[in-house]
């Protein structure tokens, strides 16, 4: 009998029409930059595909000074139900060019083609309709009768989820009535850049939306321009700090959403074919490139050795290779750099004294790929348990009792996310009561609504993000 | 391009302890440790107690529907292309129980069938024959003389099909009828109605009974998944069936909506595959009723090749109880092989 093998099934990459060179989009324009130019990487290969303008400083300055025109004399004295049209407008066109969107994403960043296609593109056009609703409701969000804007929001977001990420940040700060200038990750600028194609499209006013691409030169001269009024940047820990330190002492408006090390807690009641399923997908979604991921499997130690070999099972099924084949389960990981942070971070790990394991797998040869990866005998202590390792890694620690769960649990300097896998509905509640993370799934993971507020405790950031909790962020309030 | 990965698609291991199986998680349920199901390979023949049956299978893992569903959702977006396609095509007509279940079937219309069992399509001589021919025991005698050297089985329902509402000595009469007019396989209803009462000895016993009539023939047990209402009833059932000696679980008769859906085959696939984790022994699943296009069939294949693992990819493993499929993938068959749609008046519409 022949063996089911599926045969490539690979996106199209012609439903983008990628230029050689890109520019940054100011008051409505598309300009140079005044930087050196730098080159943006296709993952999956290592091939260049694109030289895009790098901004300094007099190009950020230009672009504040062009979102606060538009901002003084335009968006912010339009009424609310006028903002609400331009911004449907910009989530229909999302949806009508979610293929392009996709595949772009795709290539840029090296995520599957499934998640592009069925997370990143419709939940960013999600966020859009559903800011669109509340532009012209601002009154009824319980912050007063009349919250004004802010005025000019800086916006710099990181590279795992570019267009999601800018769809989180622009749909809220528009609704609200700021302008904003935002700075896409410096390896993956692309779907930004055709965003701000979208926004001429719908026709939405010069100067509202800026897109300077660049370096960290870039992001540090956009935070610490006298012009901005609200700093909101999602990212590592690291540079949040060096961000907050910037701010501090200015009337900038800070809120940051940083990095994390969530655990899923597996009871031994739990569901056990469903769990497995959100624990994989916790791990290896996206490559694991989520600050938000599941990173720590806590396993009640009566099921541990049963469900390790279960997750094992699962993860031996899961299709590494192309990101653009429609098949495909885990792509690339972003960037060189990104790889050998992986790379270093799973070596402690072994010389620590956990246990690795991956699934048999055949990685490309070029491009920049690293296996799932599993740990099991891991201690509190180790590496690999405390901090973030943003790549395709699990570790497994195991708990006694739900108040061990507990503890574990929130034993880490972050706070971001934890999942809770239990058929028993009280003691779901009792854990989730005492978990110190922003948001706690049960029986699911990686799920995501632009009606439910997003953000972390502790060194995972502050502020929140979508639902009626997110506006606060972009209100004089 | 340059070259890409294959991907991790090694088949699925499983090497649990046999001593724990999936029930090990659940208090309660070491009483029942799999290992008394029998040595590896072979069905226990003990009688089980009432209690005992209550404790092995509330100790199974429950279900959750809004994952199982998910995770039925996402394997349906698998893209099956060019060659994976045209074999995963001639598989599929190899795994159809070629089936008619009707107050009006006749011998003529059972000949009928059978013919284009045996050479679905005239115009394709490589296409495989289907694996079975279902009917009414009484009309097993046609078929099996239609079917006669042929290489395809004879199945048929039998013990009260489809309300499965009688004695269990109508039942067995039922099933011995049908045998000794030729059938190789026998499709036999659970007692739904005992099940959601809580009667798993009955269940169990009935099954029991049949297993043991049934001699060298084939057993499917039809659990009627529509009619069991959970996701974690419809796990119970699988394991009630396996532990009483079915060779195929099968989600419906076809008379009740809803038949198959890809989540409860999930939760099939998933049943055998632990089952045969915790005894040895591989127990194949038919997904039957409502299941008409091409495209479906290849949604379960992919949900047998990713949950149970390929070696479920035979007729030996999984089945298709379906009539209007066969000339759906005929079609598509057609289609694969000349490029060109070549519409439903090619095939016969028997």
């Amino acid at each position: 009998m022949d063996v089911f093998e599926y045969a490539p099934a690979p996106e199209s990459r012609d439903a983008v029409r990628l230029r050689a060179s890109y520019g940054l989009f100011v008051g409505g324009e598309f300009t140079g930059g005044g930087g050196a130019p730098f080159t943006t990487v296709e993952p999956a290969t290592g091939e260049p595909l694109a030289e895009v303008a790098t901004a300094d400083a007099a190009d950020v300055d230009r672009a504040v000074a062009a979102a606060r025109a538009a901002q003084t004399a335009v968006w912010g004295p339009m009424p609310g139900r006028e903002r609400a049209k331009y911004l449907f407008r910009i989530a229909r066109i999302l949806q009508e060019r979610s293929r392009e969107l996709a595949v772009l994403e795709t290539i840029d960043n090296g995520k599957p083609i499934r998640e592009s296609r069925d997370v990143d593109v419709p939940l960013a056009a999600a966020h859009f309709f559903y800011h669109a609703g509340w532009a012209d409701k601002l009154g009824h969000a319980g912050f007063g009768p009349d919250p004004r804007p802010l005025g000019v929001a800086a916006q710099v977001i990181p590279w795992n989820f570019p267009l999601l990420m800018l769809a989180w940040k622009v749909a809220p700060a528009l609704a609200c009535g700021n302008t904003v200038v935002l700075k896409p990750a410096e390896t993956t600028p692309l779907t930004a850049l055709l965003f701000a194609d979208v926004c001429r499209q719908a026709d939405l006013p010069p100067g509202v939306v800026n897109i300077v691409t660049g370096g960290p030169g870039t992001g540090r001269a956009l935070v610490a321009h006298d012009g901005v009024d609200k700093v909101a940047f999602t990212g590592s820990t690291e540079v949040g700090r060096e961000i907050a330190r910037t701010v501090a002492g200015t009337r900038k408006r800070l809120t940051l959403e940083l990095g994390g090390k969530g655990a899923n807690l597996v009871f031994a009641d739990a569901a056990l074919d469903e769990a497995v399923e959100g624990v994989v997908d916790g791990a290896f979604f996206n490559q694991g490139h989520v600050c938000c991921a599941g990173s720590r499997l806590l396993v009640q130690e009566s099921i541990a050795d049963e469900f390790v070999e279960r997750v094992k099972a699962r993860m031996a099924t899961l299709r590494v290779g192309d990101p653009l084949d429609k098949n495909t389960d885990v792509g690339a990981v972003n960037s060189a750099a990104q790889l050998a942070r992986v790379t270093d971070l799973a070596a402690a790990g072994e010389r620590e004294g956990a246990e690795r394991w991956s699934p048999p797998c055949a990685l490309p040869e070029h491009g920049f790929w690293f296996a799932p990866t599993l740990f099991t005998g891991v201690a509190g202590a180790h590496r690999i348990a405390r901090e973030e390792v943003f790549g395709p890694v699990l570790s497994v620690l195991t708990f006694r009792t739900p108040a061990e769960a507990v503890a574990k649990a929130n034993d880490t300097s972050y706070g971001l996310s934890a999942g809770i896998w239990s058929e028993k509905g009280s003691r779901t509640l009792w854990v989730a009561e005492r978990l110190r993370a922003g948001v706690v799934w049960a029986n699911t993971f990686n799920r995501f609504d632009p009606a439910a507020p997003f953000g972390g405790y502790k060194e995972s950031g502050h502020g929140r993000e979508g639902g009626r909790h997110g506006l606060a962020a972009y209100l004089d309030v | 391009m340059p070259d890409r990965g294959r991907g991790c698609d090694a088949e699925p291991l499983f090497v649990f302890p046999v001593a724990r199986g999936p029930s090990a998680a659940a208090p309660g349920t070491d009483v029942v440790a799999p290992t008394s199901l029998g040595d590896a390979g072979t069905v226990s023949t003990e009688t089980r107690g009432q209690a005992e049956l209550r404790a092995l299978l509330r100790g199974l893992p429950g279900v959750d529907r809004v994952g199982a569903e998910a995770r039925a959702a996402r394997l349906a977006a698998r893209s099956v292309k060019a060659a994976a396609k045209a074999r995963a095509v001639d598989l599929a007509i190899s795994m159809v129980d070629l089936t008619t279940l009707e107050g009006a079937d006749t011998p003529g219309r059972v000949r009928a069938l059978c013919a284009k069992a045996l050479r679905p399509d005239p115009g394709q001589p490589d296409v495989p024959s289907v694996a079975a021919v279902c009917v009414y025991p009484d009309l097993v005698g046609a078929a099996a003389d239609a079917l006669a050297g042929g290489g395809v089985g004879v199945a048929s329902v039998a013990t009260a099909f489809p309300a499965g509402r009688a004695p269990l000595a109508a039942k067995l009469a039922d099933v011995g009828a049908a045998l000794a007019a030729g059938a190789t396989e026998i499709d036999m209803v659970i007692d739904r109605g005992a099940f959601l009462a809580g009667d798993y000895l009955k269940v169990h016993e009935e099954i029991r009974a049949v297993r043991a009539a049934c001699g060298a023939a084939h057993l499917k047990v039809i659990l009627e998944t529509g009619e069991l209402g959970t996701y974690d009833d419809v796990r119970r059932a699988a394991w009630l069936a396996m532990d009483a000696g079915a060779d195929f679980v099968k989600t419906s008769t076809g008379k009740v909506a809803p038949a198959a859906t890809p989540p409860v085959v999930l939760v099939l696939l998933e049943a055998v595959r632990d089952y045969r984790a915790a005894t040895g022994r591989a127990v194949g699943v038919k997904a039957a009723g409502g299941i008409r296009t091409t495209k479906d069939a290849l949604r379960y294949l992919v949900l047998a090749a990713e949950t149970a693992g390929r070696d479920w990819l035979t007729p030996d493993r999984f089945r298709f109880g379906a009539s209007a499929l066969l000339n759906d993938l005929l079609m598509q068959r057609r289609t694969l092989a000349t490029g060109v749609y070549s519409g439903p008046d090619r095939v016969a519409q028997d």
